[in-house]
């Protein structure tokens, strides 16, 4: 059922070799299989019609030809089309002239306004803002009291005067919390209204009322990316009732392929501007077409995993240690725990994996993945020197016992960590010496991912055997050796996942340099 | 238990402007016969209402088969569509306690933003009405500000609540909540469990705990998945990794009033076996119903 596009498209064409152009019937199939995986990821009706009709005229184009598959071509075509469509108009948030910018949520009840008002809030502070966070959802019971929770969680400030649950009026709170921000030099006010439903007459015109009195420059429109088809009628619905000037998709971190993305952006043609998965208030960006196309037809996201682990690791880090490493230094133990930990801040090693262009076909073995592999990791670490740590040569066997006793592991996992390491460590050097070590050829390293060569020392995690050559086969070619390298080479040992190989070493970041990868 | 005709008849007001069966149909279907015209604005009907490609199609497969059969074409749509939310099991739930004294455990379970806790208020306030004495587990100790919504809802209605705050063991809270209910010799216990999507693995292994321990106290008796009614395709994925976790007993539709018309709900039926049991319709208190196939095939239909 939840095939990607490209796995269904390839079946079209299994009996297809060298005719010229692809044949009516050809055509038709792919149109049909196009037309089935667009509406399984819930785009609406009417613009699947449209796609698939710009498709099977680009289509009638494609060459068959030996080496090239018609199949690529076709998903290469689909592809360019919905990024066209995604990215349209896509565009930043527009900063006021005179400070404050005054930004409104309006949205269903349950797409996730109260938390994104806290993600976008954050998200700002760190962009250099100071936001305040106004609560206008008088209605939702306790709706006030999330936000406030929310506001203490990310170190905003928030205007609650009245204490909500039907009590207050949410159109002189908005004003009110505008009036304060001037007052108290914020630039950026984020109103949280009432989530409503686009037929419900009474909220809409509450909802326009607060647009009038407070008068934003942005009305953000909040939608779950789980909606169905009802994604445009609800949409229209805003854009009469109060009109909006940009959308924010909520709760990508579910498997849901969020077509209402494209449908809002085609009919709608307001831009896509944040994208906001995770139930940490981090997990916050900006849209991206390209990779909402990629999830779209069940590609995975590379590019957003590699946002992520640059965001988790941090880019000092990174740059401190392509610094250490370009001056000679050896990687340590401590620089080990400190990946190791980056990688912990990512989220489960599931969500994760999740990512990677083809995990799909890896979901039984990806939910398997045993996330307390870190935790021990750490703890063994932990349970060393700091003398121990940069110097892991002198860890003989009585150190090694007491470090087993302290982390309250088996000697055994003590050592298997300690040669996994060794492996990394080795990784490493070859790396400072010159580049990637045998990386496959025809990846490209984005800019700015350099520095993610350091996670190719992610050794000591268990249970990926198998996953990173995976990963990269059907990899879409933008996110480079460092993490393929990483998850394919340092993976293995721990929980082993089906597809593991026999290797010729058991030492698991050996046996990876031996296979290449 | 909930068969109040009251309550279906609000409920049949409140879906009646735009939504007379057949109404539209008798516009699309002149003849007795369908021309590729009228067959694809009811597939567009049906896939409209998020039925899904599999299902509209052995939908419109079967109602040619019926048509073959010389049934006039919105019977023959009606029935289909009845047919495939036909359910084994029955709908009704109890809500009065076992003669043993134990009480009727519900879980109430879904992702982010479903309806979970206004359903669990509006729930309660039925049992209530019904004479029920509930108990309400406040097991969502995640999100903000959860466990003092629920707590809303539970003086609204009338119900007992146990809590543990935020941060604490769901398990333990249900668990409490279920002892407490035995003390206090109450009819059902209904545990609002935090949203969690389906992909996170860890959060659906907490669900089977939260079952776990909740069965050393008294038997479950519903796993309630709340779905949102504008949910699209992703609303069978989530019914069939949460039927895994926890075995589902039914769903709880939310938000049936706005424009969304839940035909996700016939995938899971026919896929899954997992009946509708509740819809909820709107914002106040009484705004849940139990399950009416006419009604809603009726709404999907609209």
């Amino acid at each position: 059922m939840f095939d990607s596009l490209s796995d269904r498209l390839s079946q079209t064409f299994a009996n297809l070799r060298g005719k010229g152009r692809l044949s009516d019937k050809d055509i038709e199939q792919t149109c049909t299989e196009i037309r089935e995986a667009l509406l399984e990821a819930d785009v609406a009706l009417s613009v699947v019609t449209s796609v698939v009709e710009k498709v099977r005229e680009r289509s009638a184009g494609v060459q068959v030809t030996p080496g090239l598959n018609p199949s690529q071509q076709i998903i290469t075509i689909i592809y360019e089309e919905l990024v066209d469509v995604l990215g349209g108009a896509a565009r930043r948030i527009t900063l006021a002239k005179r400070p404050p910018t005054v930004i409104m949520l309006a949205g269903l009840q349950g797409a996730g306004k109260t938390t994104l008002a806290g993600k976008l809030a954050m998200w700002l502070k760190r962009e250099g803002h100071t936001p305040l966070l106004v609560a206008c959802d008088l209605q939702r019971p306790n709706a006030v009291e999330q936000l406030a929770q929310v506001a203490k969680q990310v170190g905003v400030p928030i205007f609650s005067p009245e204490p909500g649950n039907g009590v207050g009026d949410p159109i002189k709170v908005a004003r009110d919390g505008v009036e304060h921000a001037r007052t108290k030099l914020h630039d950026i006010v984020i109103v949280d209204t009432a989530g409503r439903l686009g037929v419900d007459a009474e909220l809409m015109n509450q909802a326009s009322k607060i647009r009038d009195a407070i008068n934003p420059d942005e009305i953000l429109f909040v939608v779950d990316a789980m909606i169905g088809q009802d994604a445009l009628t609800t949409a229209e619905a805003f854009r009469d009732g109060v009109g909006f000037t940009g959308v924010v998709l909520t709760k990508l971190d579910g498997d849901a392929r969020g077509g209402a993305a494209l449908s809002l952006s085609s009919v709608i043609g307001k831009p896509i501007m944040f994208a906001s998965s995770g139930e940490k208030l981090s997990d916050f960006d900006l849209f991206y077409p390209e990779r909402m196309a990629q999830r779209i037809l069940g590609m995975g996201d590379v590019a957003s995993l590699a946002e992520q682990a640059k965001r988790a690791i941090g880019g000092d880090e990174i740059e401190a240690m392509e610094a250490k490493f370009a001056s000679g230094q050896d990687f340590t133990l401590t620089d080990f725990l400190k990946q190791m930990q980056g990688l912990k801040q990512m989220g489960s090693m599931s969500k994760i994996l999740g990512m990677l262009p083809g995990a799909a076909a890896m979901k039984k073995q990806i939910a398997d993945i045993d996330d307390g592999e870190i935790v021990r990791v750490e703890a063994i670490i932990q349970s060393m020197t700091p003398l121990e740590r940069e110097n892991p040569k002198i860890l003989n066997g009585s150190r090694r016992a007491r470090i087993a006793q302290g982390s309250g592991r088996k000697v055994s996992e003590v050592n298997s960590l300690i040669e996994r390491f060794t492996g990394a460590q080795k990784m490493m050097r070859q790396m400072a010496k010159g580049g990637m070590p045998q990386m496959p050829p025809g990846m490209k390293m984005p800019p700015g991912m350099g520095g993610m060569a350091g996670m190719g020392g992610m050794a000591g995690m268990g249970g990926m055997g198998g996953m990173g050559g995976a990963g990269m086969a059907t990899g879409a070619g933008t996110f480079g050796g460092g993490f393929g390298g990483g998850f394919g080479g340092g993976f293995g040992g721990g929980k082993q996942s089906p597809q593991k190989k026999k290797s010729k070493s058991g030492n698991p970041a050996k046996r990876a340099l031996e296979e290449g990868r | 238990m909930f068969n109040g005709s009251g309550r279906l008849f609000r409920r049949r007001e409140k879906l009646e402007p735009s939504q007379k069966f057949g109404r539209r149909l008798r516009a699309i279907f002149t003849s007795g016969k369908l021309d590729q015209a009228e067959w694809d604005e009811l597939e567009a009907t049906l896939l409209g209402a998020d039925v899904g490609t599999s299902a509209t199609r052995s939908i419109l497969a079967e109602m040619r088969e019926r048509m073959s059969r010389k049934d006039e074409p919105v019977e023959a749509l009606r029935a289909t569509l009845l047919d495939a939310l036909a359910c084994e099991q029955s709908r009704d739930v109890e809500i009065t306690k076992r003669e043993d004294g134990t009480p009727r455990v519900f879980l109430i379970v879904g992702v982010n933003g479903a309806g979970k806790t206004t359903s669990v208020g509006k729930l309660a306030h039925l049992a209530v009405e019904e004479g029920a004495r509930v108990v309400i587990a406040a097991a969502d100790t995640f999100r903000a500000a959860a466990t003092e919504q629920v707590e809303t809802w539970a003086e609204r209605a009338g119900a007992q609540i146990v809590t543990g705050g935020a941060g604490g063991d769901p398990a333990a809270i249900a668990f409490d909540a279920v002892k407490s209910a035995k003390e206090s010799g109450a009819d059902l216990v209904l545990v609002d469990t935090a949203g969690r999507l389906h992909t996170k693995v860890d959060l659906m292994n907490e669900l089977g705990k939260v079952r776990r321990v909740v069965e050393k106290g008294a038997q479950v008796d519903e796993i309630l998945l709340v779905l949102d009614a504008t949910t699209g395709q992703n609303g069978l994925t989530q019914a069939k990794v949460f039927g895994e976790a926890v075995a589902l007993t039914g769903v709880i539709l939310t938000k049936l009033d706005g424009s969304a018309r839940g035909g996700i709900i016939i995938a899971i039926q026919r896929e899954l076996g997992i009946p509708v049991k509740f819809v909820g319709l709107g914002e106040s208190i009484d705004d849940l119903a139990p399950f009416d196939a006419e009604l809603f095939v009726e709404g999907i239909l609209s």
